[in-house]
């Protein structure tokens, strides 16, 4: 079968035409002031008057260099807490908002309880979580103490996965009550469509701003240092005292940029791909 | 034999009294069709007997076991009931094969292999045979309606109820999904259906139970109740309904 081949018409070629000038142009004025713009934020930056200072004391290469391994050693302690933690916490959230959403009277206690638990942990600040994890429970003097480490991972756990509880109840609830209906005309039973109806469609859901949490929670995972253990910033921050500059903190900061980048271009992928769905459907 | 006996059911939604003592008695095989004007009570009717919603009064008899007596377990009856809805309500995130078998697998326990052989078979039947891995928002309208039904048929329930099946479908996709029931019909399936299609209640039902403020004030064939009424509200509704050119 031969289809007759397509020519497009005079008017459409000049619409293509007057198109592709727009594209052009739109792009020499973007690459124009993006120009214009840099330049100014660099003559305003370099030209200040306490440039050479500032330029000395956080930016400087030889420092940069010197604490580049101690900040690293730093940094790898960050990415294994937070990945198990992240897992811990994600893990612990969605038992939680599973909880709240149980029916029935026999699972009163166990629903306030899930309850209380999110409302402690999101108001109670992370530090004091910390502090009383890691120099409270050492306090005890219990046998089989777990080290340090674990106790302040345990802290980001239990503040993160109340945060992200409410994420995943929210996705819970947002499945529209005719699926469930659906579901349990079927004869599936309430844990059934929970686990094969209502959680895949809601995790789904809230992917997005799960990781964007999780991308929280690799800054403040850091905060374990309060506790001893030494991460990167405060890795950077005893190359600081050491050498009376302030590089070594620009060095973590660009390494933690760095680290998030990954993370960050995952959560707009999925984001998007989300978006894409819903569009679709 | 009577598949569904229901007895002086009655449900309220706040102070809305919206099944008002109604009875109904549906024999195997049959088609009931159930009409009356929105918030007649057809919907709350078919969910009541599916157990989705508590009645306030009445019991429900399916092959002559109450239904609606305490202790007995909701989702051991809805296996023996299959309902297909409205705005369909397929899961929009597993394939047209994985709604169908989400049941026989999870409910009834069969084998992967086993639910998906008979789930290709119900769907090359009705001619969806190609869109068995295609996922819901692939589909029109009417082809979802389809694979609703067949998610229900795969259950082999003794009831079908359909709940205004076609009301959210474009007109020229109305009628494969009208097809798909009128060979049900063929095969003896006893189904309840809430309809607005009056052409179509008169073609496929035995019996037409006109609604009006949770009773059943009329019924009989079709041929009687919608050819020539005898209640004042089933003219006053059926003249609505020529009058907008439904019939």
């Amino acid at each position: 079968m031969s289809t007759t081949s397509y020519v497009p018409s005079p008017a459409q070629r000049a619409r293509e035409e007057y198109r592709r000038r727009q594209t052009v142009l739109s792009v020499l004025i973007a690459a124009a002031s993006t120009a214009a713009v840099g330049t100014l934020l660099a003559f305003a930056v370099t030209g200040a008057p306490g440039w050479d200072r500032v330029r000395a004391s956080f930016f400087d290469p030889q420092i940069a260099r010197d604490a580049l391994p101690a900040v690293l050693t730093g940094l790898w302690l960050n990415l294994r807490l937070l990945v198990c933690c992240a897992i811990g916490a994600l893990l612990l959230g969605l038992v939680i908002a599973i909880l709240r959403t149980l029916r029935g009277p026999v699972f009163f206690p166990i629903r306030a309880l899930a309850t209380s638990y999110t409302y402690a942990f999101r108001g109670l600040p992370l530090i004091i979580v910390l502090y009383l994890l890691t120099l409270g429970v050492p306090g005890l003097r219990l046998q089989g103490m777990p080290p340090v480490l674990v106790l302040g991972g345990l802290a980001l756990v239990l503040t993160y996965s109340g945060y992200l509880a409410e994420v995943f109840r929210a996705g819970i609830e947002s499945v529209h009550p005719s699926q469930l209906a659906a579901a349990r005309s079927l004869g599936l039973t309430y844990r059934q469509t929970m686990r094969h109806v209502v959680l895949p469609q809601a995790v789904r859901r809230v992917a997005p701003p799960l990781l964007n949490d999780v991308v929280a929670l690799q800054k403040d995972v850091g905060l374990v240092s309060l506790a001893g253990p030494i991460d990167a910033v405060r890795a950077a921050q005893i190359a600081t005292a050491q050498s009376f500059n302030y590089t070594p903190y620009i060095v973590a900061g660009v390494l933690f940029v760095l680290l998030a980048i990954p993370l960050i271009a995952v959560t707009d992928r999925v984001t998007l791909r989300a978006a894409r769905r819903q569009s679709g459907g | 034999m009577d598949v569904l006996r229901c007895r002086g059911l009655r449900k309220v939604f706040g102070d809305q009294v919206v099944l008002d003592g109604l009875d109904l008695t549906v024999a195997e095989h049959q088609v009931v069709a159930l009409i009356g004007s929105s918030g007649s009570g057809k919907s709350t009717l078919l969910r009541c007997v599916n157990l989705l919603e508590d009645l306030h009064d009445g019991t429900i008899e399916l092959d002559g076991e109450d239904i609606t007596a305490p202790g007995v377990d909701p989702d051991k009856v809805r296996r023996r009931i299959g309902m297909v809805f409205q705005s369909y309500n397929l899961f929009p995130h597993l394939s047209v094969l994985d709604n169908i078998t989400l049941a026989p697998r999870r409910v009834h326990r069969r084998a992967r292999a086993e639910a998906e052989a008979r789930a290709r078979e119900l769907l090359e039947r009705v001619g969806l045979g190609a869109k068995a891995d295609a996922y819901p928002d692939r589909l029109s309208g009417g082809q979802q309606q389809r694979v609703a039904i067949v998610r229900a048929l795969a259950n082999s329930p003794r009831l079908l109820l359909l709940d205004e099946v076609t009301s959210a479908l474009d007109p020229e996709l109305v009628g494969e999904v009208l097809t798909m029931i009128r060979d049900l019909k063929t095969e003896g399936m006893t189904m309840i259906l809430a309809t607005h299609e009056m052409g179509f209640a008169r073609d496929v039902a035995d019996q037409v139970c006109f609604l009006d403020a949770g009773r059943v004030i009329e019924s009989g064939p079709p041929s009687q109740v919608l050819a020539d009424p005898v209640h004042p509200r089933t003219r006053q509704f059926l003249a609505r309904i020529i009058e907008a050119r439904r019939l």
